[in-house]
């Protein structure tokens, strides 16, 4: 981690290469986190509806499942998607390249492997997962707008102003920016597992199974941090 | 120390953990020569050769190489140091997500100052030169293992560095793929005048390529000399290693 910090700054800066890992990272995620996203949206619409109609509160669905959304469940559950699909990926790909040779062929090749594949890696995670999140929010309040319709008919006029009144611009942005916090623990978890292997494909298989587990924990634990540092800084839960 | 030297390993050693793996190296290649370090599985020879390239750091004495002493250069010196070597990797270690001229343009685009062009260019004769033209669009999965070692030979030359260090370069390879890359080996060294080491225990290609070989035993350098030479050594390590690959080339 000290390294990334130290490096980040200094060149090469592999531009071309940052392109590539965030089209990786996220145009190849879409697909997975908007169906995450619709299933959240509706799943959580239908559970919730038949508790909120007891009390008479069904008007307020949109509101709770908007706030729910975009405040914990969606930036959570998205980091916890692309834990699984990229902290094994990169894991993996790090991992095999170390145990070919690949690393050693990049470093004599004076290629500064550090720049190449870790430094991009990690920035591109940093960028895309707020990213991603937004958009699983997007796709996860839609989803519930559907469920809506079909079980109430509500229009989308009213759904949109009733899910949006109570939220903050703030709430927005911090709850979407600590993805980018969970980014950078997929992406250095990852990196790390892989470049830090030893022996053959076993190995490779161990450390990408290592870094789902080690990303998915830490980006849990770090959400407990954050949420309670945003409530002593922002006087709101993030 | 001799002008000609361009490789010079003095005293070196390394462990790791209890196991010391080198244990007081001298080692002297002059410029143009065709070093062989020969020894059997586990006597350090691909731990020697990473030294060179500063991938390895001694525990103790000093490798001059092109007149820099290593392990004093800092990582900016070093590597404008190893953009005068080229390295053959054991595994050729072709980058697997990228095709054969990928592979080659990766290392081109960042260190040669070519046009688009000419880097077409200098890929084509390349790989002509390897006798794989036909391969540039491959990836390195779909090629075969004498293949793969002449796409990873033809990357390590594509710089044109003035020293090259080959890993075990016929390892795996059936006799007529160790014949092929041994003589590229020797092309390199005669057309072009490029220095290296190379480390086996390929009797074949020892024999094709070889001006000096020395023989590693248990992390010492029990002899230097012709291989003929060192192949008649009375040490019973090398006479054992000697019989053994003679029988297994037979």
């Amino acid at each position: 981690m000290g390294q990334f910090f130290a490096r980040v700054w200094r060149k090469p800066f592999e531009g071309r290469e940052l392109l590539r890992q965030m089209d990786e990272v996220g145009t190849k995620s879409f697909v997975l986190t908007g169906i995450t996203g619709l299933a959240i949206g509706i799943v959580m619409a239908m559970q919730s509806r038949g508790t909120l109609v007891r009390f008479g509160a069904e008007a307020v669905l949109p509101n709770m499942l908007a706030l729910s959304v975009i405040k914990e469940i969606g930036p959570v559950i998205t980091a916890l998607v692309l834990a699984g699909r990229l902290g094994a990926g990169i894991g993996a790909e790090i991992g095999s390249m170390k145990v070919t040779e690949q690393i050693d062929a990049l470093e004599v090749a004076a290629l500064k492997p550090f720049h190449f594949l870790v430094i991009t890696r990690v920035l591109a995670c940093m960028i895309m997962f707020p990213i991603l999140t937004l958009w699983t929010d997007s796709i996860a309040v839609f989803g519930g707008y559907i469920e809506s319709l079909m079980a109430s008919g509500m229009d989308y006029r009213i759904f949109i102003s009733t899910a949006f009144e109570s939220l903050r611009f703030s709430d927005v942005i911090v709850d979407t920016g600590k993805t980018a916090v969970f980014g950078f623990i997929v992406g250095i978890v990852s990196c790390h597992l892989g470049f830090t292997v030893r022996g053959g494909t076993r190995e490779v298989g161990q450390s990408a199974m290592r870094a789902v587990m080690g990303s998915s924990l830490l980006i849990l634990l770090t959400d407990v941090i954050i949420v309670r540092l945003s409530l002593m800084i922002f006087g709101t839960a993030g | 120390m001799d002008q000609n030297v361009i490789i010079s390993l003095d005293n070196i050693h390394k462990s790791f953990g209890s196991l010391d793996v080198l244990r007081g190296i001298n080692l002297d290649v002059s410029k143009g020569e065709s070093a062989v370090v020969m020894g059997g599985s586990g006597s350090g020879k691909s731990v020697l050769i990473k030294h060179i390239v500063g991938l390895i750091k001694a525990d103790q004495g000093t490798i001059r190489v092109l007149d820099k002493q290593v392990e004093e250069l800092g990582e900016d010196e070093m590597d404008e140091l190893r953009l005068s070597i080229g390295y053959l990797f054991q595994s050729g270690a072709l980058f697997d997500s990228m095709t054969v001229f990928e592979n080659l343009m990766f290392f081109l685009d960042r260190h040669a100052e070519l046009t688009s062009s000419e880097a077409k260019d200098r890929i084509v004769e390349t790989l002509e030169w390897v006798s794989l033209p036909e391969k540039v669009g491959h990836y390195p999965a779909e090629l075969s293992g004498g293949q793969k070692k002449r796409i990873a030979l033809a990357r390590a030359v594509i710089l044109e560095p003035k020293i090259i260090l080959y890993d075990e370069p016929t390892t795996g390879l059936d006799p007529v793929s160790v014949r092929m890359v041994s003589d590229l080996i020797v092309r390199l060294q005669e057309d072009r005048g490029i220095t290296s080491v190379a480390i086996t225990h390929d009797l074949l290609c020892a024999e094709i390529i070889a001006d000096q070989v020395h023989f590693l035993h248990h992390g010492e350098i029990l002899a230097t000399g012709p291989l003929n030479e060192i192949s008649q050594h009375d040490h019973p390590a090398i006479a054992t290693f000697f019989g053994s690959e003679t029988i297994q080339q037979n």
